[in-house]
């Protein structure tokens, strides 16, 4: 370091301390951009919209199965056995909203929130100018995109919770609660099935770590937000279908939303942990290869936006 | 050793050397510049929309990889030392950018965040001071998209003063602004120039630059033209010797007559070139005296003085407006 320089963060940071002691303060302070970054994203109107529209979800669902069951009738009598898991044991408890809640987001809505985000994560902040900025001041491009990442797993995590604690809140309040019976026909206490709930809630959330690294890759590679967010959803949509359709078997387990409805088997006694260990590989392999795609292109990337 | 020159500012704070890029499409945007900004100067880059200076700014500021040659900034190379110089560096590149949903101090938090070397402890403090310094104290609750061009420009500026800097680079400073704000914000770069900060101003303003710069460059066509201090470049083109008289063809005659080339007469007013080359310069005053001794009634006489417009027409041929 440059005399300069020391005599420069001595302006801004009060006496020169010791090397060691500085060193770890920066290190600390390189933080503060992944700290920017998360207060950022959740203060955002959307952001707050989208989690808005998860939360809701597990309300309609709700609604949905107590007016078809208040006549004293079980589920099933409209053809229930072709909605989402879960929902005709909702009635015996409402744990299970919790469930039938996730169940029913994770094919479509969690992943769509996430798509918009990862998609705008880089594309957005080139789209407003405020990306070159951020370079400048200077952020490091490697730095900014782990923070950008970051944020956008915390935000997996928390459009989850979201769809989990309203479905626990509407089914507390229109369902009786109780113990849980498993997928296995074994009992369990009400606050183990909750456990399993925040567990299955966890394992929810890192099925869409795959996702969000490909729509950060996406988000790189344009500097338009609206492009990259419909990028990333298009994605999605493809590969869902592609996974429906029989003939393509072959690559059905790289698709990244292969597995995903695999959270079910935690409900099972003991665990069955095949599928849902095949899924967290497969979210590994996809954030390694797409995030390092994602970090090739930004670091090599001219910012003319 | 190097650090010492640093701090006595012998180094160039800009150097580039043979500084090209060339877009994807075959587009050459900057051709082989050579740029040397002295430390302590306050540089006026010039040209027309589309000369390149943008990209250059670019690349000096390590956005755009250049496709040939180097650059440096405060003595290190960019963008290999990126992390190490711009932190030192304070910048306002092609007009401001913000967070229409944060308020103009929350924009200002975010971008000092995203500095690791920027001290959180003071980050209030040096907010506070930045919209200070550029006259937004009262705006600084209010949210960014309900800002006018104006205010955006101020914040935009006041976020390259989050810290102390060496180093400015200012392109368009003035945007936007009306005269009172453009007023204003001259006087900030000279009293930051005055502070000892070396600032790199690009305009396509010709009287700012006269108004403020030190130094200056001109670049054309991806090409930089010519650099040196103002007052060089201004000298460069002589200043044109102008008679106002109600007697013009009498007057344009016996300026010939003492050497004056190049007369031209307007209605009432003879303007010409002073003569050069000959072993003594010719007086002004003595023209003026050979005038009214041959009964010309003079009205006005004067030199007009060489801007750096004519510099420029000069230099490129061209007026200043034609983009390249």
């Amino acid at each position: 370091m440059s005399r300069a320089e020391v005599g420069a963060g001595a302006t801004a940071a009060g006496p020169v301390e010791p090397v060691a002691r500085d060193r770890e303060r920066r290190l600390w302070w390189t933080f503060g951009l992944l700290r920017s970054e998360v207060t950022t994203t959740f203060r955002r109107w959307r952001t707050l919209a989208l989690l808005g529209v998860l939360a809701a979800v597990p309300v309609l669902i709700g609604i949905a199965v107590k007016i078809e069951t208040s006549d004293g009738g079980g589920m099933g009598r409209g053809g229930g056995a072709n909605g989402p898991a879960f929902l005709t044991q909702i009635t015996n408890n409402g744990l299970f909203l919790v469930f039938a809640a996730l169940a029913a987001t994770l094919p479509v809505f969690l992943p769509m929130a996430v798509g918009v985000i990862a998609g705008d994560a880089i594309a957005g902040e080139a789209n407003g100018g405020t990306l070159r900025y951020l370079l400048v001041a200077p952020a490091g491009r490697t730095r900014l995109l782990l923070a950008k990442y970051a944020s956008t797993l915390a935000f997996c995590l928390v459009a989850t919770l979201v769809v989990a604690a309203s479905a626990l809140v509407v089914g507390a309040l229109l369902f009786p609660l109780g113990d849980v019976t498993t997928i296995s026909g074994t009992r369990i206490s009400f606050g183990d099935g909750l456990l399993r709930a925040l567990l299955i809630a966890v394992v929810v959330a890192a099925s869409l770590v795959g996702l969000a690294a490909v729509g950060l890759l996406i988000s790189t590679l344009t500097n338009s937000g609206i492009a990259a967010m419909a990028a990333t959803v298009g994605l999605l949509i493809t590969v869902q279908i592609l996974d429906t359709i029989p003939q393509l078997h072959a690559i059905q387990p790289y698709l990244f939303s292969h597995y995903w409805l695999s959270f079910a088997d935690l409900l099972r006694e003991p665990f069955y942990w095949d599928d849902i260990g095949r899924n967290l590989g497969l979210q590994a392999l996809y954030a390694a290869v797409f995030g390092s795609a994602a970090w090739a292109r930004f670091t090599t990337k001219d910012i003319n936006a | 050793m190097t650090a010492v020159l640093d701090v006595l500012g012998v180094r160039d704070v800009i150097e580039t050397r043979g500084l090209t890029k060339r877009y994807r499409g075959g587009q050459l945007a900057v051709d082989r510049l050579d740029l040397s900004v002295p430390a302590g100067s306050v540089f006026g880059f010039l040209g027309p929309n589309g000369s390149g200076k943008t990209t250059t700014i670019r690349m000096l500021m390590g956005l755009i990889e250049p496709t040939a040659g180097s650059a440096s900034l405060l003595g290190r190379p960019m963008p290999r030392a990126a992390r190490a110089v711009l932190p030192q560096v304070g910048a306002l590149i092609e007009g401001p950018a913000l967070y229409g949903y944060l308020s103009g101090r929350e924009n200002l938090v975010r971008y000092d965040s995203a500095d690791p070397t920027a001290d959180p402890r003071t980050r209030r403090a040096r907010v506070t001071e930045a919209l200070d310094r550029v006259g937004l104290t009262a705006a600084a609750g209010k949210k960014a998209k309900a800002y006018s061009l104006g205010m955006k420009q101020r914040l935009g500026l006041a976020s390259a003063l989050l810290r102390p800097r060496r180093l400015l680079v200012l392109d368009e400073p003035t945007n936007g602004l009306d005269p009172q704000g453009m007023r204003e914000i001259r006087t900030l770069i000279r009293e930051l120039a005055a502070d000892g900060t070396t600032v790199f101003l690009s305009s396509h303003l010709l009287d700012e630059i006269e108004q403020v710069c030190t130094h200056a460059a001109v670049m054309a066509q991806g090409r930089l033209i010519t650099q040196g201090p103002v007052a060089e470049l201004a000298a460069g083109t002589r200043g044109r010797l102008a008679v106002t008289t109600p007697d013009p063809g009498e007057a344009a005659r016996v300026l010939k007559e003492l050497g004056v080339t190049d007369v031209v007469v307007a209605e009432d007013r003879v303007s010409g070139e002073l003569p050069t080359g000959g072993a003594e310069p010719v007086d002004p005053a003595d023209l003026n005296a050979a005038l009214v001794r041959a009964g010309v009634r003079v009205r006005a006489f004067g030199q007009e003085r060489a801007s750096l417009e004519d510099a420029f027409v000069a230099l490129t041929g061209e007026g200043f407006d034609v983009a390249g």
